[in-house]
């Protein structure tokens, strides 16, 4: 018994805190940026969630209200706002390329999208893109990063398959 | 018996007695060491002269007249001792007091059919034989206890199996492996024993709390995996095992070799290697789905019959790949994986192992003293340490693509005595104290929140079971344990989190401080103060009817898992919620068991019911939004549950070569708050098993079919929102699949050489190549069941 008291004793003095643990490859925040190529302002629709699988839900925002019968040139960035500073995402999602893909989903007065920038393999990629509404009413944009997809394939969600990153839908009016 | 005479005889040929001639005389009295109960019948026998034997009297007494003066060595037998050799020394007369060690259990020694050796008076339990074992060898522990009726298991695949005793598992069944109590971590679905099931001599399943000994907290049952002691004799033997595994085309090897003394010094070495690569379903690969398994033992004590020691050190290591199609990362993969009748990833066979997959580390030393007291009874004093470490590799990205997502290191010392009084024939008494220290370490190196975190636990268990014979065939039992737990963690919870849960209310004293991105670091501490109890009679009016009656209360704390749960599980595609304020569970079992064992045919009828309060169990509530989507959330709560079932079992003996068996499980659990299905019951089966044997090279043929009903008493299926949808859709999560039948075949001859055996064994499962799904598999969502599998074995004992 006093072998045994011993061990509790060495063992209980050891009495360090544990080191904190901050998910360092999470994606916080998903931002879409769609400039209009006529001109005008820069809509921005974003996605965040700090707490990660915490349960906080999602804030989504979006800035502004599209214009009808317009083409729009948008692009993707991705970070975690839960590092100081924050951590810029977008660039490893780039340089594993063929690895990702964007995949979008579009209902309502937005028509299309197009026009996706392509990996080292010529295949779809879709951190820029190029996006159409048609006549004024309300949208739904869906956009999910893959992970590891099926390439090439028809660019829905089914077909690209793979594991999903982060995933956002944006409701949207078009005006 | 004569055959031993004629071996023991002729090893121990010492000197050549002249009898007749002489008028010297040995007499004495044998009797029995432990409570001098006079020995009628024991025979006596000079050694090295096969016609001087003599038999005890009703007073225990023997007399061999006509010696010589000279020095002689005796031979004292009886059917129930442990045989005894004395040296003694004649000059006119002798007169001796022997005294033998009457309680052969005691020795477990290699059981006898026919003599079967129990662990608990009253409990329901069974022992797996060495040929099964050897037979299982290249599998699992949990598929060779599935050979004993009522036995299930929760698979996760093929590889990771963990033992299911009448519906309960994890925490809930105890593995005792040589003794020690295993600390692996047994509180995940999807963490197996580590164990290798080559190093057992025997395995025993005891269904229910009812061995006190071990633990209080067992509400599911016990599995002992005991070593075989060894006969006090010079002599070198040993046994090689190989087999070849056609589905995962791998194999494994198995070799142990075993020196003994006469003056009871033993040692004994083992090790094992078990490689497969990926397995196969009927219509396709289960792409990451091999293994490879290390396993060594030593084992070497001076082991005498009044006092003895035993020090052991065990070692395992198995790095397990995960089916990759289970790997799912958002709640539409999860719908998409059910949905599919095919994996999503099907790859060519491969062996080697690629994320998701698990690398388990398990170090096991003990060190075992035991002393007899003359007339009074036994003491045992043992120390354990065990060390497991367990790494789980998810699919990740970047400059993690290489890190596990959980390092975890259990620590685990144990020291525990127990005093065995067994000098009265007509009671047993053990009692005996046990203290255990535990470390967990969750190294943050992962990169990943710990889902398990830090912690200090200590447990004391004090404890008195007393077996009494009442006479006629009756025996009474029962005991009563006393466990102390007190766990002492350092976690961190997302402030988001802790205010969810409300603690922010219940347990705002427990935070040490707030850290800079969002994380409350605290200290919980909990004690729990645990009584168990049993109470049994066994009836045994004659050799083949037994009856037994026994009734356990068992009472087990929360685990770390149930406490402390905080995280989205990757492989199940939820967020999983321990909860703080968990109480222990208390469980009332009452099981009953009426069993004949005759030459012609015989039956083992066992029904039992369970009653649990506070049940502590994972039910999905919720669903929380994440940026990979909706997940559904599982928390642990407690209710009132009851498990009710029936194991019956059959043999018949058809001719003196044919014979077949038949067994039939049914569990029925039922959340008696909620008045709703379990989850993870296991359905019905049926087993019916013909087989044909013969002295001819000792064959045997047996071809077994076994039929799983659907389980039809499941929790609802849930409602998820799917973000690809875009509306709610029912997920499938919870309906059983179908209802199959496999076959299965197995047969084995011996070859007798020189001085060694050749067993050839070959064995088939699955053999139609059956396409099916287990309910108790969590893999059953994204792949089927293995398809066909032959295993030719061959060992070579020496």
């Amino acid at each position: 018994m006093l072998a045994f008291t011993g061990i509790v004793l060495t063992s209980c003095s050891d009495d360090d805190d544990p080191v904190e643990v901050n998910e360092e490859e999470t994606i916080t925040t998903m931002t879409v940026s769609l400039t209009p190529d006529q001109g005008g302002s820069i809509i921005i629709l974003k996605s965040e969630d700090s707490d990660g699988d915490g349960p906080n839900d999602p804030e989504i925002t979006v800035s502004g209200n599209l214009e009808a019968n317009s083409t729009y040139s948008g692009s993707v960035t991705f970070s975690n706002v839960t590092e100081d500073p924050v951590e810029d995402i977008t660039e490893e999602v780039a340089e594993e390329n063929t690895e990702h893909q964007l995949v979008y989903i579009h209902t309502g007065a937005i028509v299309d999208v197009y026009n996706l920038d392509t990996d080292d393999d010529g295949n779809a990629l879709g951190l820029s893109f190029d996006l159409d509404t048609g006549d004024a009413g309300d949208a739904a944009l869906q956009v999910v990063l893959r992970h590891e997809p099926t390439k090439p394939n028809d660019g829905s969600l089914s077909g690209t398959g793979g594991s999903t990153d982060f995933t956002a839908s944006f409701a949207v009016t078009v005006e | 018996m004569k055959t031993w005479f004629i071996m023991f005889a002729l090893v121990f040929v010492q000197s050549t007695v002249q009898a007749q001639k002489c008028n010297g005389v040995i007499s004495g009295i044998v009797s029995d060491y432990h409570d001098k109960t006079i020995l009628e019948g024991a025979s006596i026998t000079v050694v090295g002269n096969r016609e001087l034997v003599f038999y005890t009297d009703d007073k225990g007494f023997f007399k061999i007249p006509g010696l010589c003066n000279g020095s002689y060595e005796l031979e004292i037998y009886h059917p129930e001792c442990q045989t005894v050799f004395m040296k003694v020394n004649l000059e006119t007369s002798l007169d001796l007091n022997i005294l033998l060690e009457h309680h052969l259990e005691e020795l477990e020694e290699v059981k006898v059919v026919g003599n079967k050796i129990t662990k608990t008076n009253s409990a329901v339990e069974e022992t797996l034989d060495v040929k099964t074992i050897e037979q299982f060898g290249s599998a699992s522990l949990g598929d060779a206890l599935k050979e004993i009726n009522g036995i299930s298991s929760l698979n996760t695949g093929a590889n990771i199996v963990k033992p299911t005793i009448h519906g309960l598992s994890g925490s809930r069944v105890m593995v005792l492996n040589n003794g020690v109590r295993m600390q692996d971590m047994e509180w995940g679905a999807e963490h197996a024993p580590n164990v290798d099931v080559n190093a057992a001599g025997s395995i025993s399943v005891i269904k229910g709390a009812s061995a006190l000994q071990y633990g209080g907290d067992a509400i599911g049952g016990v599995i002992l995996i005991e070593q075989n002691r060894f006969q006090k004799k010079d002599s070198l033997f040993g046994k090689t095992i190989l087999t070849g595994i056609l589905n995962g085309r791998g194999g494994k090897v198995n070799t142990d070799l075993v020196k003994t003394y006469k003056n009871g010094w033993f040692v004994k070495g083992q090790a094992s290697f078990k490689k497969l690569g990926d397995q196969e379903a009927p219509d396709y690969i289960l792409s990451n789905t091999g293994v490879n398994e290390i396993g060594a033992s030593l084992h070497f004590g001076k082991e005498n019959f009044t006092s003895g020691w035993r020090g052991s050190y065990s070692y395992f290591n198995t790095e397990i790949g995960i089916l990759t199609a289970s790997h799912i990362g958002s709640v539409d993969d999860l719908i998409r994986a059910i949905n599919d009748d095919e994996p999503t990833v099907v790859e060519p066979f491969t062996y080697s192992i690629s994320s998701p997959r698990q690398e388990v580390t398990h170090h096991l030393g003990k060190f075992k003293y035991y002393k007899r007291f003359e007339g009074l009874g036994k003491l045992n004093v043992q120390y354990d340490y065990q060390s497991n470490r367990r790494y789980e590799y998810d699919i990740r990205t970047g400059d993690d693509k290489y890190k596990p997502s959980i390092d975890l290191k259990l620590t685990t010392h144990t020291l525990s005595t127990d005093f065995k009084i067994d000098s009265n024939s007509d009671y047993k008494m053990v009692f005996g104290v046990m203290g255990r220290y535990q470390d967990n370490f969750a190294n943050p190196d992962t990169g990943v929140r710990r889902l398990i975190p830090d912690f200090e636990k200590m447990d004391a268990g004090v404890f008195s079971v007393i077996q009494y014979d009442l006479g006629n065939g009756l025996n009474f039992d029962g005991g009563i344990r006393y466990d102390y737990s007190k766990i002492d963690a350092k976690k961190y919870y997302r402030t988001s989190r802790w205010e969810e849960r409300g603690y922010d209310e219940d347990f705002s004293d427990i935070i040490i401080r707030e850290t800079g991105s969002s994380q409350y670091l605290t200290n919980p501490v909990f004690d729990y103060h645990n009584v168990s109890g049993t109470l049994g009679v066994k009836y045994k009016p004659d050799n083949q009817n037994t009856f037994t009656l026994n009734y356990a209360l068992s009472n087990r704390a929360p685990n770390a898992s149930e406490l402390f749960s905080d995280g989205l599980h990757h492989s199940a595609a939820r967020i999983e919620l321990g909860d703080l304020r968990i109480t222990s569970e208390t469980s009332h079992k009452a099981s009953l068991s009426i069993s004949k064992e005759g030459d012609s045919w015989g039956y083992t009828l066992e029904p039992y019911a369970n009653f649990i309060n506070d049940f502590i169990y994972l039910e999905p509530t919720d669903v929380e939004y994440t940026v990979r989507g909706a997940f559904p959330v599982w928390e642990y709560h407690q209710t009132n549950a009851s498990i009710i079932g029936l194991d019956l079992s059959l043999y018949s003996n058809w001719t003196k070569h044919w014979k077949t068996d038949h067994k039939f499980s049914l569990t029925k659990g039922k959340d008696t708050s909620e008045d709703e299905p379990l989850i993870n019951i296991p359905a019905a089966n049926i087993r019916n098993k013909v087989s044909y044997t013969t002295p001819w090279k000792n064959l045997e043929v047996g071809l077994e079919s076994k039929y799983v009903f659907k389980q039809n008493e499941t929790p609802a299926d849930i409602y998820v929102y799917s973000p690809e949808a875009g509306e709610d859709v029912l997920l499938e999560i919870n309906s059983a699949p179908a209802a199959y039948h496999i076959l299965s075949l197995n047969s084995s001859m011996d070859f007798n050489f020189d001085k060694s055996t050749l067993t050839v064994s070959l064995i088939g499962t699955n053999i139609l190549d059956v396409t099916y799904r287990d309910y108790l598999n969590r893999l059953r969502y994204f792949a089927d069941d293995l398809g066909r599998n032959i295993i030719l074995q061959f060992k070579l004992n020496y």
